[in-house]
């Protein structure tokens, strides 16, 4: 067992864990943090994929900026574990076939796919470098046309802001 | 509208050019103000060590003063207390026995004088009051203490120790 | 029953583990020496002499400071949530400190024929990762704010993390132009292109100022330092914090003045590199020790510069704060980018 597998574990057991405090914890704000411990643990992954600049970028998005918005509404919210409504039982039901259904999916599309073996060699896609020649080669128009769109987003808060 | 006074400025309320609404021109002047605040010379005195000298009039603690065989001056005439406008000075007075003479000057002295700390005001008035030149103001003030009773000063704080026979006065 | 065999370069690890301490050491003790040099310069901007009883010159202020914090009463509110509670400074100081993984604080060392970096981390994403942490800061703030169950903290840690967030776009923006001439996010990579060519700041003049405004709001400091505004907006997030919780958050507070000093004189300013430092003939391990002494100078001017800003300039307004950031710090950042790349296309065509 190489010392990269021991991280692996490491990594998966605390993603695992915290996905799981997200769905089982009562108080809203404790399951955004365990959210947010989750996404660093994935992040953690992504550094062992030698993936440095997805790491960086899932911590900046994911991390820095989405998950501290949740924090933000929930926070002012003022919810409680106390005065969390209570969930009617239909609903019980309806999750559990919803959740079954999605398993099924998952297994049937999971039952054929062919796993290729993992690298043993590092792969360096995930630098800086060869992503961006990546991005900017193949796949520059859908690049080129998300830039504006996120270009056009903050044209408009400055616009808001104007006002 | 007619002012009181010329003095007046109007207020200059034309709108700001950009040069003024960059606003860093103005910082950079703000920041060579407070450069040049660094090399001037220091308000403070570092008190303990070095202290700042009194005005020759300032009037600070009070003492009583004796004379020059070294017996109390004081001799518990009240005039003091009369002048006294923040009311700080009390006194008992007692009759000289024999053979104290050489303690206190006159046939009558004072057994008891206490001033208030609290309540002088450092006017003065009790030293020009005083027709046998026995209560002075000195140039010290008067200490922190901890508890109200301690700013009471009784006779043993306020007379000058005795050059002839030296009594260590303890309170 | 076999044992983990691991494979482990030993003088690797206990190379990076004594740089990291060493980095950490630093930065500790730069940051409690920063609140003395803050007392002290307050003191000379005012006409006054600033702490000199503790020790000579008053250097042993800040362990006198120090002390009376570990003194203190510690209070938890009774409402409070006790494990945020104390989650909340404790982000705040790691996010600190984790910062300094990527800076160089100098170029290689020679010891024993082993090349050792001054570096703890030379990755080609350094200056996102300090863009990242910045970000985890935020939680700091947050989760401090929220879980003192007082509405004061929760509206001053709402306003604080706003600020931070609203600020790192223009950083970021101001540090594409940076990253367009320099060709490389590695932090070691930035330095020696200034090694050898000029200083980025006289190809940045604009980016340069973008950045440091948006170092002043990130760092919580005058004029921007709204989160804690102690007389106006009745303390900061950290209102209920006392004893050495709220030393951690003024701790962390120091150390990232101190890193983003260190940043900036990295990104703008030349990092370890000196002028002439190559044409010295010097042994290059002197060379490097002369370079870290050169960065540790350029970092303490600008924390003096930090310093000085905070005792020259009144505070922001909160409506003010935010029309700078958005309205004219994020479309200066983008005309700086656009020029920037106009004339990177135009020496390229």
């Amino acid at each position: 067992m190489g010392i990269q597998q021991i991280i692996f574990i490491v990594l998966s057991a605390i993603a695992i864990a915290a996905a799981l405090g997200v769905i089982l914890s009562r108080n809203p704000v404790n399951s955004v943090l365990c959210m947010i411990t989750c996404f660093v643990a994935i992040a953690g992954h992504y550094i062992m994929l030698n993936a440095q600049f997805l790491f960086v970028v899932h911590l900046i998005v994911y991390t820095g900026a989405i998950m501290v918005l949740f924090l933000f509404v929930l926070m002012m919210m003022n919810l409680n574990a106390e005065i969390e409504p209570q969930k009617r039982n239909w609903l019980k039901y309806a999750g559990a076939i919803s959740g079954g259904a999605l398993l099924l999916v998952l297994v049937a599309a999971l039952r054929d796919a062919s796993m290729p073996a993992i690298q043993s060699t590092s792969t360096e896609i995930g630098l800086v470098a060869n992503l961006g020649k990546t991005l900017f080669t193949s796949y520059v128009v859908p690049f080129e046309l998300s830039s504006v769109l996120f270009l056009s987003a903050m044209v408009g808060a400055v616009v808001i802001g104007k006002k | 509208m007619q002012t009181l006074t010329n003095r007046a400025q109007p207020v200059d309320r034309r709108p700001m050019t950009f040069w003024e609404k960059m606003y860093l021109p103005a910082i950079a002047k703000g920041m060579g103000i407070t450069l040049s605040h660094i090399f001037k010379k220091k308000a403070t005195v570092n008190y303990p060590e070095e202290k700042r000298p009194f005005s020759p009039v300032f009037r600070g603690l009070h003492v009583l003063n004796r004379d020059e065989e070294g017996r109390e001056r004081c001799t518990a005439c009240g005039l003091c207390a009369v002048a006294c406008p923040a009311e700080a000075i009390t006194m008992e007075a007692a009759e000289r026995l024999p053979g104290e003479e050489h303690l206190y000057r006159e046939e009558k002295y004072a057994a008891r004088y206490e001033i208030n700390m609290l309540r002088c005001i450092f006017c003065g008035f009790c030293e020009e009051a005083c027709p046998k030149q026995a209560i002075y103001m000195t140039e010290t003030f008067a200490p922190a203490n901890y508890q109200r009773k301690g700013f009471i000063y009784g006779k043993d704080d306020l007379l000058i120790p005795d050059p002839k026979n030296p009594i260590t006065v303890k309170k | 029953m076999t044992l983990l065999t691991i494979a482990i370069d030993w003088a690797f690890v206990i190379e990076k583990i004594l740089l990291i301490s060493a980095v950490l050491g630093v930065s500790l003790l730069i940051a409690m020496y920063e609140t003395y040099g803050e007392r002290k310069v307050a003191a000379w901007i005012q006409d006054r002499r600033g702490p000199n009883r503790a020790g000579p010159f008053g250097i042993l202020q800040p362990l006198a400071d120090g002390g009376k914090l570990f003194f203190k009463e510690e209070i938890i509110p009774a409402t409070a949530n006790r494990f945020l509670f104390i989650l909340g400074p404790s982000i705040a100081m790691l996010a600190a400190c984790l910062t300094s993984a990527v800076i160089p604080w100098g170029d290689v060392l020679t010891i024993a024929g082993r090349q050792i970096s001054l570096q703890v981390a030379d990755v080609n994403i350094g200056v996102l990762w300090i863009i990242a942490v910045l970000g985890m800061g935020v939680y700091g703030i947050m989760i401090g704010g929220w879980a003192s169950n007082n509405k004061f903290s929760l509206l001053a840690a709402c306003r604080g993390a706003s600020q931070v967030i609203s600020y790192e776009l223009p950083m970021g923006l101001a540090l594409i132009a940076l990253f367009m001439i320099s060709g490389s996010l590695s932090l070691k990579d930035i330095v020696e292109q200034q090694r050898d060519g000029v200083w980025f700041v006289l190809l940045q003049p604009l980016g340069f100022l973008i950045f440091l405004i948006c170092a002043f709001a990130e760092c919580n400091r005058t004029p921007f330092d709204l989160p804690e505004a102690e007389n106006e907006l009745n303390g900061g997030y950290h209102l209920e914090y006392s004893s050495m919780k709220l030393g951690f958050y003024l701790f962390a507070e120091y150390i990232n003045m101190f890193i983003s000093s260190a940043l900036m004189a990295t990104l703008y300013f030349g990092g370890y590199s000196f002028p002439f430092m190559d044409s010295l003939g010097l042994s290059p391990n002197m060379v490097t020790i002369l370079g870290i002494i050169a960065l540790f100078l350029k970092t303490f001017i600008f924390i003096f510069f930090f310093m000085w800003v905070r005792w020259t300039i009144p505070r922001f307004r909160y409506d003010q704060l935010m029309k700078l950031g958005w309205n004219v710090l994020i479309p200066l950042a983008l005309l700086n980018m656009l020029v920037t790349g106009a004339v990177i296309l135009y020496r390229q065509g």
